[in-house]
């Protein structure tokens, strides 16, 4: 399928891309072309395979819930951009209210 | 004095057998491949720590195998290697042999950029299970290896530390994602390393840097510590110079890990006992899928060349079909990117690596992001989001998946027919740097004969097979691989196919001529 620079910007934002006109210029044809050939995995006839997402059989790994030695708080904020009173800090998540 | 430059050319094992019998320090073994590096890799030598120069400053005779060399530790750890020794301490078996590991495995305390600017300057608070067993086996960690970004790519130029340069053709590429750890082996700057394979990631730059390279089968090394691409793809496995050497870093990296919940449980094959049992009476399958249109005539003489030292053997070679592999490749460029786009959602500018400051959260994700992630990470991850996306989901992602069901079906019902199967490991001999950079899906075309064992989580490595021109060179004579592939859990049979073969072709000859990187 064809991806149009609209529909770029859009999937651009779901996976939080801030990409360039010229990025999105770029990429319309190439994600095309790669979808062209990715599309024919459409040929093979599967409505009855089941789809595998992993080579062997998974069951849920589960460990005794017990407290264990993990990373100090020191060692995990290491290499944080940026730390305020011992969190990660982020910029505003939520508008002010007016 | 100088260090003893023959030392770079011995394999892993003879290493072992001269620091056994005391010939030789792990020192001067250390020392010798650090100076062959500060002459050949483009590293701003001296000092403890020594970095890559940054890619406008190398020069184009400089490999670019590593980006950071720990120069000072690796001094520690083989001197401490050498006390022990001396004390009379029972040590591992390749004790002082050094080795050097893909920067996609954290390493505590050491940078780990995986080739890319998201990750420039972070160093990690803790060690991959793959770094800690090598520590544990006493191999001595020279340094981490330049990489295709987040391991995605045929050729590592799409680092962002600028691209690794192939010791046979310096003007040519080692091959990706794990072309640093390749090259540092072919070009007698480690004995041995360690690289991840996601679709070929091992296999293709193993086959055009003329060494062997191994992804073991799915689960059995533990991906702790390994930053995630595709996850129910990655694998870390050997580079080395001989198939030997390959089954016994192979064999000290593999087993079981609590800390990774996709680890196997199973105990890991034996792949060192079996390994010089031949291969007479072993049936060998030619996958008739990978072959032809698109393998250069120089690859198809070279494989037809290993049919009949094969058959010479003994081995009774039998024409099998994957009816599927033709898809695979496309089912891969779904599943990996879709995995790969869920996967570096961590990067977001918050816990670790680079930030770019935004008036709000969101706009602060998407900024560090644009500016930390190169071309193809972008194309990927838009790939993915894309397939994953509402209304796609299913044409894509879902049908990606059950195509990957018959693939897994079709290596079943092959193996059925024989014990190994074998193939050209890549279709083409190394390329031109910038000769397919610009062309996403011809790069992607790289790894056509590697994909389908990928999805179906067996083993395969690649084997030097000989020598082929290039396309654009008739006189060139550059590597070419093969790959056997082996069933799940059967590790020990690729081994004991590719030592047979290896016994027969003798050592593939360095890599020489004016293009090339001189070799002692």
């Amino acid at each position: 399928m064809s991806l149009s620079p609209d529909e770029v910007r859009h999937v651009a934002g779901l996976a939080r891309l801030a990409l360039t006109d010229e990025e999105v210029a770029e990429l319309a044809p190439q994600l095309s072309s790669i979808l062209d050939y990715a599309e024919q995995v459409g040929e093979v006839a599967a409505e009855d395979v089941p789809a595998s997402t992993h080579p062997f059989p998974l069951a849920n790994v589960l460990r005794p819930d017990e407290p264990r030695p993990s990373l100090s708080r020191e060692d995990v904020l290491a290499g944080a951009p940026e730390v305020e009173q011992d969190r990660f800090a982020v910029p505003r998540i939520v508008a002010e209210e007016g | 004095m100088a260090a003893d430059v023959t030392l770079t050319g011995l394999s892993a094992s003879e290493l072992a057998q001269r620091l056994r019998d005391r010939e030789v320090s792990a020192l001067e073994v250390a020392e010798a491949h650090l100076e062959r590096i500060a002459a050949h890799d483009g590293v701003e030598a001296g000092g403890d720590e020594w970095v890559a120069r940054d890619a406008d400053a190398l020069g184009e005779r400089d490999v670019h195998a590593y980006l950071h060399v720990t120069a000072a530790a690796a001094r520690e750890h083989a001197a401490d290697v050498d006390r022990r020794r001396a004390a009379g301490e029972e040590l591992a078996p390749l004790a002082g042999v050094p080795v050097a590991i893909k920067d996609v495995l954290t390493t505590r305390g050491v940078p780990t950029t995986c080739g890319s600017r998201m990750l420039e300057g972070w160093v990690p608070p803790y060690d991959a299970t793959v770094t800690e067993r090598l520590r544990a086996g006493d191999l001595v960690a020279l340094g981490k290896t330049n990489m295709d970004e987040f391991a995605m790519g045929s050729s590592t130029e799409n680092s962002a530390y600028g691209p690794t340069r192939n010791p046979w053709d310096l003007g040519r590429v080692p091959g990706g994602s794990s072309g640093g750890s390749a090259a540092a082996v072919a070009g007698r700057l480690a004995p041995l390393s360690i690289g991840t394979d996601t679709g070929g990631s091992i296999r293709q730059p193993a086959a055009l840097t003329g060494i062997v390279g191994a992804k073991p089968t799915y689960g059995t090394v533990s991906r702790y510590g390994l930053v995630a691409f595709a996850s129910s793809l990655d694998q870390a496995g050997p580079f080395a110079r001989t198939v030997e050497d390959a089954a016994r870093l192979h064999a000290l990296i593999a087993g079981h890990d609590p800390r990774d919940s996709t680890s196997v449980r199973e105990t890991a094959p034996d792949v060192l006992g079996p390994l010089r049992e031949g291969v007479e009476g072993l049936r060998i399958g030619v996958v008739r899928e990978l072959a032809g249109e698109g393998y250069e005539p120089g690859v198809e003489r070279a494989f037809a060349d290993v049919l009949e030292r094969y058959e010479r053997l003994g081995a009774e070679i039998v024409e099998v079909s994957l009816p599927h592999a033709d898809y695979a490749l496309a089912a891969y460029y779904l599943i990996a990117p879709s995995e790969a786009s869920s996967n570096l959602a961590r990067f977001d500018g918050v816990r670790y690596g680079l930030r770019v400051d935004a008036a709000t959260a969101e706009e602060m994700n998407a900024a560090t992001r644009e500016a930390g992630f190169g071309p193809e990470v972008k194309r990927r991850i838009m790939i993915g989001t894309h397939a994953l996306s509402s209304g796609y989901y299913d044409a894509y992602y879902l049908q990606a998946s059950k195509v990957r069901t018959l693939i897994a079906r079709d290596f079943a019902a092959a193996f059925e027919q024989a014990d190994v199967l074998i193939s050209p490991t890549s279709p083409s001999v190394s390329f031109r740097l910038g000769e397919l950079v610009d062309d996403p899906l011809a790069m992607y075309l790289n790894d056509v004969a590697t994909v389908p064992g990928s999805l179906a989580g067996i083993p395969a490595l690649s084997l030097p097979a000989g020598t082929a021109p290039a396309p654009d060179d008739p006189d060139a004579a550059l590597p070419v691989g093969l790959q056997v592939m082996a069933p799940l859990l059967r590790d020990e049979l690729m081994y004991r196919a590719a030592w047979a073969l290896e016994q027969d072709l003798g050592p593939l000859a360095a890599p020489t001529g004016p293009s090339a990187l001189e070799v002692a």
